[in-house]
């Protein structure tokens, strides 16, 4: 089998792989803020909605969510299958956000009071001290867990192939089938490797940046 | 007529009373010491006056304006509380900089961000941007750091971060300002470069209120000593019927275990 030839097949697959990956990272982020400022409420029920999501979303395997959102609106109500790769991103977007607030809440929440204090005591209004600011503070905090989180999310994304979403590893797995050989599925790891190095290197750019100050 | 007027002022944290029935009043250019036991509501008394915590009860007048008045809650909605919380400066035990930002950014900030309110601001923009900066470098000289700039606050000693604090409550010129145990996060040696700026500061007859445990300090520097315990007023007077002749046995035996 020709290495140029699968090279490209694998490289099909793996645009499907990021654009499961991209896709997830710009609405997890938003939304896990939602959902971080929610389990931080004064208002009990909305806390307690958050926190059993986090809980529900947190305590099963990804995996799961993936077959239930792709399998469960039609066998629970009728309804047509969403198509399998919108069905991946939903869950995906919904597992990532509620791991992303969790680190966003205990980000936000380990700014030392004072901050907040000193910027009232200066007659700066609420979104003033958050945006100039808690906001970078909690920033800098978050970049570690949150890189972590990141390159977790560009492994996980092979878990589509549960239901068929043909992303890079699913592409290498039918060389087995149908050449009997195993050296694409091995090959498939530079691809990660290569990709997770590029976001190690941008995060720690970012840590750089703004390690010109101290929390 | 005095500049700070407290009456009956009263603050519960649950059932508990933390300040109950707190009343003194200060003079313009005096500087006013709190001395006390830690947990006597010493540091709750700066809190509510600077709207850090809303007392439960009594007044508060700056001037000829009551600034806190348990009758009329109108005056606590958070616009009105932002308005007239700069009637106060507070200079906090931990410092509080900014971390993210230099030492003179640290004072310019809220001046910039205040100053933005202003109707005319566009207009002479560079003009007013330029004031504040020169403000704060005047500030900074003030407190014996003209070459700390561009520092940031991890790069200062703990003793040169509380002055830039200083500096920059001072930034804001608030018609008092407070102290919270200013010098208590700091190791001894460096204790002394901050009271040396707050001694300057009396001497220019700001208007201070001063909650510390440097007894030999507040003796020297303040012009009246409140001595609060349990969240009462127990004697009041000049430093030396104070320190000198307590009428008061709770504040002899206070005063008897800090001159050891």
């Amino acid at each position: 089998m020709d290495f140029l030839v699968i090279t490209q097949k694998l490289l099909e697959g793996f645009l499907t792989t990021i654009l499961i990956f991209g896709i997830t990272l710009v609405f997890a982020m938003p939304l896990g803020l939602f959902i971080a400022f929610g389990s931080m409420s004064r208002m009990a029920p909305l806390r307690w909605l958050a926190k059993t999501f986090v809980w529900a979303i947190r305590g099963t395997p990804l995996i799961l969510q993936v077959i239930i959102v792709f399998y469960g609106p039609g066998l629970a109500w009728g309804w047509t299958a969403f198509p399998r790769l919108e069905a991946v991103l939903i869950a995906f977007v919904i597992n990532y956000a509620a791991y992303f607030s969790e680190i966003y809440r205990s980000g936000i929440e380990s700014v030392p009071h004072g901050q907040y204090e000193a910027g009232q005591v200066l007659g700066m209004t609420k979104t003033q001290i958050f945006f100039k600011v808690i906001l970078l503070l909690v920033i800098k905090r978050i970049v570690p867990p949150m890189s972590n989180e990141i390159i977790t999310l560009v492994k996980d994304t092979s878990l589509a192939r549960v239901i068929a979403v043909r992303e890079i590893i699913m592409m290498a797995e039918d060389y087995i089938k149908s050449a009997a050989i195993i050296w694409p599925l091995f090959y498939t790891g530079v691809f990660y490797l290569l990709f997770c190095g590029i976001l190690t290197l941008l995060f720690n750019y970012l840590e750089r940046r703004l390690s010109y100050f101290r929390v | 007529m005095s500049i700070l007027e407290v009456r009956n002022l009263r603050k519960y944290f649950g059932s508990s009373a933390v300040l109950e029935d707190i009343s003194f009043s200060l003079e313009k250019g005096q500087s006013l010491a709190i001395i006390g036991s830690s947990g006597s509501g010493k540091t709750t008394l700066l809190r509510c006056l600077n709207f850090l915590e809303i007392p439960d009860g009594g007044t508060i007048t700056v001037g000829s304006e009551v600034i806190f008045d348990e009758n009329n809650p109108a005056l606590l909605s958070e616009k009105e509380i932002r308005k007239r919380r700069l009637h106060f400066g507070l200079v906090f035990q931990s410092f509080n900089l900014f971390p993210q930002y230099t030492a003179l950014k640290n004072i310019t900030l809220a001046c910039e961000l205040l100053a933005k309110e202003e109707p005319d601001y566009k207009k002479n923009r560079k003009a007013i941007i330029a004031d504040i900066e020169s403000n704060a470098r005047a500030l900074m000289e003030q407190v014996g750091l003209s070459s700390k700039l561009d520092y940031y606050p991890h790069q200062l000693s703990g003793g040169q971060q509380q002055r830039v604090a200083i500096a920059r409550a001072l930034a804001l010129n608030p018609d008092i300002l407070c102290f919270d145990e200013p010098t208590s996060a700091l190791d001894p040696e460096l204790t002394g470069e901050v009271l040396k700026v707050i001694r300057s500061l009396a001497e220019k007859k700001t208007t201070m209120l001063i909650v510390t445990h440097e007894m030999q300090f507040a003796r020297e520097v303040s012009d009246k000593v409140l001595f609060v315990d349990n969240g009462i007023i127990v004697e009041c007077g000049t430093p030396e019927e104070i320190f000198g002749n307590p009428k008061e046995e709770r504040t002899k035996k206070f005063l008897e275990r800090y001159s050891g």
